[in-house]
C-alpha cells in the first residue's frame, strides 16, 4: 500500500471543558494544507468560531426503528416479551428508547411490526475561508451510533482529500467510548488538552490507557497550568516516565473566553498568542515527523 | 425524587454542582453515570465499601454445531457476527445484546455469555452520602449499558443526584432518563449556549421538566440571558466565575466546603428544585 500523504492528528482530553476546541481552531488557523473535522457529533462546537461556507448538506441514517401499526397486531404481546431496550410498552414502540435490533418485527406473528431506516443526525461539508475543507455533524438529540457517525463524517472527507492535503485536524469529543474510539482510528498522532485539576489528571490517565491499546503516540497541552501549579507540576511528573512529551503550557487567560464570547479563535481575538501556537504546531510536528 | 445534573457541553461544571447538591440534601444517594470519565468521587471522596464487576450478555458460537447456515449475521442489525463458513466471528464491541442470533439459531448452536465490561463501586461519605459510581472498562465502546446498570443499582426511596455524561447522545439520555427533574449546567460562552439548546431538546423529547445554571457567569455574554428570558425557560441560579471556587475544584475539594457563599446557593437552588418537584406534581 502507498504511504498516505497526509497524517492525522487528534485533539483528545478525556474530561470536558479542557480546552479542546480552542486549541484545536488555534492550531487549525495555523496549519497549511489541511482538512479540519469536528468529530465531537453531539456538541460540535468549532463551526461557531470558524468562518465558513457550506457546501453541501447529508442525512445521516445510524439506523433503523421499529413501528406497530394497530390495524394489524392482535396484541399477542410477543414483541414486548423479547425487547431487551424496554422499547415497547402497551404495543407501542418508543422511539427514543428503540435501538434498532430489529427481534420485534422478525418474531411477529402478524406481520405489524415495520421496520425502517432513520435518520439520526445530518453532517455538513463546508470551505474554510483559505480554501480548506471543514466537516462538522450534529447527531439528532438522544440518538446513538455516534461513533458510526463519526466514521461516516471521516470517510466522506477520505473520499475528497486533495494531493496536496498534509494534515487532517480533528477535535474530539470528551470521554474514552465508542465517538472516542471512532475519532482514533487512524490517527498518528494525539494532542491531549488538560487541565491542573484532580479530574483533569484522573481522566488524562484513563485516556493514556487507551492510546496504549491503540498505540497511538501522544503529546500533552496542560491548559490554565497556573490555576494550581502544584497539579501542574503533578502532571509533567504523571507524563514523564511514560514518554509523553510536554508540548505546551498555556496561563490562565480571560483572553480564551472573550475570544469565544467573540465567536474568535484566540489567534484572530489577541495576535500575540500567534507565536505561541506557532511554537506548539511546530513541536507537534517535530514528534509526529520523529 | 430523582434529580439529574447534565449540560450538553463538557467541563461547565455539573459534577461540582451535582456533589454541591448532593451535600445539601438530607440522606442522598449520588449516582455518578459519567461512566467514561467519573470524577464525583474526586470531590466527595467516599469510603468505598464495595466493588463489584458489571456484564454485557455475547453470544458465544458452538462452531461444532453450526451448520453456517447465515442466520445469526442476517438478523444481526449491528453487523457484529461475520461468517467465515468455518467459523462464526463476534466483533463483540458492534454487539448490542439484543439476544436475536441466539433466538433464531435453528441448530441451537449460541448460548449467551457474560463479558466484563466495567466496575461498579458502592461507598459512602463522612456525611453520609450513599456514593455510587462506574468506570467503563477501557477499550468499551458502549457506556449506555453500564450506565443503566449503575443507575439501577439503588432501588430504594433516599432522594436520588444524578450525575450525567456531557453530550447530548444515548448516553446522556439514559442518564437522564425517568428523573423528576433535571439542571442544565451551562457556561456564559456561545459553546456552552449552543450546547444547552441541545440539550433542552432532548429533554423535551423525553418530557423531563428542567431548570438552567449558568455557571461561570459573565454579564457580558447578554445571549444567554436573552435566550432564557425570551424562551420563559426557568433560570434557577446564576453562579459567577470565582478564582476561589475553580482553585478549590482543581484541588479536588468541594466548594460548599471551602467557599463561604457556595453552599448557600446550593441550598438556595435545592429549594427552587423542590418546589419546581411539587408544583408538576399537583399541576
Amino acid at each position: 500500500m502507498l504511504d498516505k500523504h497526509y497524517k492525522q492528528i487528534v485533539i483528545l482530553s478525556g474530561k470536558g471543558g479542557t480546552g479542546k476546541t480552542t486549541v484545536a481552531t488555534a492550531l487549525s488557523e495555523i496549519a497549511e494544507d489541511k482538512v479540519v473535522i469536528d468529530t465531537d457529533v453531539d456538541a460540535a462546537n468549532m463551526h461557531l468560531v470558524f468562518d465558513y461556507y457550506t457546501n453541501a448538506e447529508y442525512d445521516y441514517y445510524g439506523g433503523k426503528k421499529a413501528e406497530i401499526n394497530p390495524n394489524k397486531c392482535s396484541q399477542c404481546g410477543m414483541c414486548e416479551s423479547v425487547c431487551r431496550f424496554d422499547a415497547i410498552k402497551d404495543f407501542k414502540v418508543n422511539r427514543t428508547s428503540c435501538e434498532g435490533c430489529g427481534f420485534c418485527f422478525r418474531v411477529c406473528p402478524d406481520n405489524a411490526i415495520s421496520f425502517y431506516e432513520s435518520k439520526s443526525g445530518v453532517y455538513s461539508e463546508c470551505e474554510l475561508e483559505d480554501q480548506s475543507k471543514f466537516y462538522y455533524a450534529q447527531l439528532l438529540a438522544g440518538e446513538g451510533n455516534s461513533g458510526k457517525l463519526v466514521s461516516e463524517i471521516k470517510r466522506k472527507a477520505y473520499e475528497q482529500v486533495k494531493e496536496n492535503v498534509k494534515w487532517i485536524i480533528i477535535d474530539g469529543p470528551p470521554g474514552i467510548g465508542c465517538p472516542v474510539n471512532a475519532s482514533l482510528s487512524g490517527a498518528d498522532f494525539v494532542v491531549i488538552v488538560t487541565e491542573p485539576t484532580q479530574s483533569g489528571l484522573h481522566d488524562l490517565k484513563r485516556l493514556i490507557n487507551l492510546f496504549n491499546i491503540f498505540k497511538i503516540p501522544s503529546g500533552v497541552i496542560i491548559n490554565k497550568y497556573d490555576i494550581n501549579t502544584d497539579m501542574s507540576n503533578g502532571i509533567e511528573e504523571f507524563i514523564r516516565p511514560e514518554g509523553i512529551p510536554l508540548l505546551a503550557k498555556i496561563p490562565f487567560d480571560k483572553k480564551f473566553i472573550k475570544a469565544i464570547q467573540n465567536s474568535k479563535s484566540i489567534i484572530e481575538y489577541d495576535y500575540t498568542y500567534i507565536e505561541k501556537f506557532k511554537t506548539i504546531w511546530n513541536d507537534i510536528q517535530k514528534n509526529i515527523l520523529n | 425524587m430523582v434529580i439529574s445534573i447534565a449540560s450538553g457541553k463538557g467541563g461547565t461544571g455539573k459534577t461540582t454542582v451535582a456533589c454541591g447538591l448532593a451535600s445539601v440534601i438530607n440522606n442522598c444517594v449520588y449516582i455518578d453515570c459519567d461512566v467514561e470519565e467519573p470524577n464525583g468521587h474526586i470531590l466527595l471522596k467516599p469510603k468505598i465499601t464495595l466493588e463489584e464487576s458489571s456484564y454485557k450478555i455475547i453470544p458465544k458460537i458452538n462452531n461444532d454445531l453450526c451448520n453456517f447456515c447465515n442466520k445469526c449475521t442476517e438478523v444481526c442489525e449491528y453487523n457484529a457476527l461475520l461468517n467465515f463458513k468455518t467459523e462464526i466471528y463476534l466483533i463483540d464491541e458492534l454487539c448490542h445484546s439484543c439476544g436475536a442470533c441466539t433466538y433464531f439459531c435453528s441448530q441451537k448452536a449460541i448460548t449467551e455469555v457474560k463479558k466484563e465490561n466495567g466496575k461498579i463501586r458502592v461507598g459512602e461519605t463522612s456525611n453520609n452520602i450513599l456514593f455510587y459510581d462506574a468506570y467503563l472498562k477501557i477499550g468499551e465502546a458502549s457506556a449506555a449499558p453500564l450506565i443503566k446498570k449503575v443507575k439501577h443499582r439503588y432501588d430504594g426511596n433516599r432522594p436520588v443526584v444524578i450525575d450525567s455524561p456531557p453530550g447530548t447522545s444515548c448516553s446522556m439520555l439514559e442518564a437522564v432518563k425517568n428523573s423528576d427533574f433535571c439542571v442544565l449546567v451551562t457556561e456564559s460562552t456561545p459553546f456552552g449556549f449552543n450546547d444547552l439548546k441541545l440539550a433542552i431538546n432532548v429533554l423535551r423529547q423525553i418530557n423531563i421538566p428542567y431548570g438552567i445554571v449558568i455557571n461561570k457567569y459573565d454579564e457580558n455574554f447578554s445571549l444567554l440571558d436573552e435566550y432564557i428570558h425570551d424562551n420563559k425557560l426557568n433560570l434557577l441560579l446564576r453562579i459567577p466565575f470565582r478564582m476561589d471556587i475553580a482553585e478549590s475544584y482543581s484541588k479536588g475539594k468541594l466548594p460548599t466546603e471551602t467557599v463561604k457563599d457556595y453552599k448557600v446557593m446550593m441550598v438556595d437552588l435545592i429549594e427552587k428544585i423542590k418546589k419546581e418537584i411539587v408544583e408538576k406534581e399537583y399541576a
